[in-house]
């Protein structure tokens, strides 16, 4: 065997580097996650209700803000939507944030444990705590 | 920058070549005659903005317009020149009608500063530069940006006769108090251009520009394909002029020249 030596440490590095990802999150973020809707807006809600079932949203909430996205910057169509007499703007900010005054335990906490990082806080802001 | 402007020019001028022929082509089949056309689209709405310059004196009055711009829409200060972001700033009248070449012009005019912003124009080159469609033109005349879709290649900057765009170099953030920005108003980020935006957002709301609100009368703004609008009473009453006429872009910020009632 030529270079058998060489061979053998090129693969451990390999492995190395390709397991990277899986040991290098061992034992972090095991924990599930429990997004709350526990905010003073929705607590005082006599139906909580938001602009589609929970189970849309939590599996689609990245489209509808696409679409809102969308229609709002380039359609311009900036019509609200009302849900259960509550009028909501199509916006993250002035939007879902009315209701989910509670970003990182609402937002965050899935996002860091599905390894996400949206770059939509980018740009949009929640000022954590009663941002008014 | 690793290519200045003049070597950028040689580079463009060789692969000019190409262009210049489409032009002449164009020019032979009288496509080029822009100005001839209306520039007023089918939507029958194009928004405009007239600026009485003799209406904005003192440096009070140029702060606070620039002000509101700014503050409602998070707009950083960053002191570095060559970092800084803006929507709306003054210039000399030199630097703003560079068409007008007449030596003798009054002294005040020599001496005033001139409220510049994106002219919104009716053939706009940095639309038809931006390769993801991400600044475009709506009916009503607005040069919209969606900076979601903006790649920062800064093709519309280098479009843009006037310099209206802005390039986020650093993150604008790092030059705002996160604790006093408008809550309502993103930000943009590292990478991604901006400009004004005529105010879409409170457009939208039935309000005016922000500009336009403050200026106490100074600032106009109207449906210019609307003959009995305000902008089009302005301008048939008074002598306007736009900025760089000749590249073509028909810009709707028309501004009011002095003299007379005007100044006011
Ligand atoms: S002023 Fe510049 S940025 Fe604004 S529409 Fe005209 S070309 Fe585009
Ligand atoms: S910098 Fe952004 S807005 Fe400007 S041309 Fe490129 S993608 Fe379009
Ligand atoms: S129209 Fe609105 S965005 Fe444009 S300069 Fe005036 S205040 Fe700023």
């Amino acid at each position: 065997m030529y270079n058998g030596s060489k061979i053998i440490l090129g693969l451990i590095i390999f492995l190395a580097i390709a397991t990277f990802p899986f040991y290098s999150n061992f034992g972090k973020s095991a924990v599930m996650p429990s997004p709350s809707t526990d905010t003073p807006v929705i607590n005082q809600l006599a139906k909580k209700e938001c602009v589609m079932s929970a189970e849309y949203m939590k599996k689609e909430h990245m489209k509808v803000l696409d679409q809102w996205r969308d229609e709002v910057v380039r359609e311009g169509k900036r019509d609200v939507i009302t849900v259960g007499g509550r009028v909501f703007e199509k916006s993250l900010q002035n939007g879902c944030m009315q209701c989910h005054s509670n970003k990182s335990k609402f937002c965050d906490e899935c996002h860091s444990y599905a390894g996400v990082k949206p770059y939509c806080w980018d740009c949009h802001f929640f000022r954590e705590g009663g941002q008014r | 920058m690793s290519i200045d402007r003049r070597k950028f020019l040689k580079i463009a001028g060789l692969s000019g070549i190409g262009l210049g022929l489409s032009a002449a082509d164009s020019l032979v089949k009288g496509k080029a005659h822009a100005s001839e056309e209306s520039s007023l689209p089918e939507s029958g709405v194009r928004l405009a903005l007239v600026i009485d310059i003799g209406k904005i004196r003192t440096d009070e009055d140029y702060k606070r317009i620039t002000d509101a711009c700014h503050s409602i829409h998070n707009v950083p200060s960053i002191p570095n020149t060559k970092h800084e972001v803006k929507w709306i700033w003054t210039d000399n009248y030199e630097h703003t009608f560079p068409d007008q070449t007449n030596e003798f012009i009054p002294h005040e005019m020599k001496e005033k500063r001139f409220l510049l912003l994106c002219n919104h124009c009716a053939k706009p080159p940095c639309v038809r530069v931006c390769p993801t469609k991400a600044t475009f033109k709506r009916p009503d005349g607005i040069v919209a940006q969606d900076p979601h879709r903006c790649i920062g290649c800064r093709f519309c900057m280098a479009a843009c006769p006037y310099g209206s765009r802005s390039f986020n170099w650093v993150d604008p953030r790092k030059y705002l108090d996160m604790n006093k920005t408008n809550p309502d108003y993103p930000t943009r980020t590292m990478g991604v251009v901006e400009k004004c935006t005529l105010c879409v957002e409170r457009l939208a709301r039935g309000l005016e520009p922000a500009c336009v609100e403050v200026s106490n009368g100074a600032i106009v703004f109207g449906n210019l394909a609307d003959p009995g609008s305000n902008v089009r009473k302005i301008l048939s009453t008074h002598y306007t002029i736009i900025r760089k006429p000749a590249v073509g872009t028909q810009p709707s910020v028309f501004y009011v020249i002095g003299g007379g009632e005007n100044a006011g």
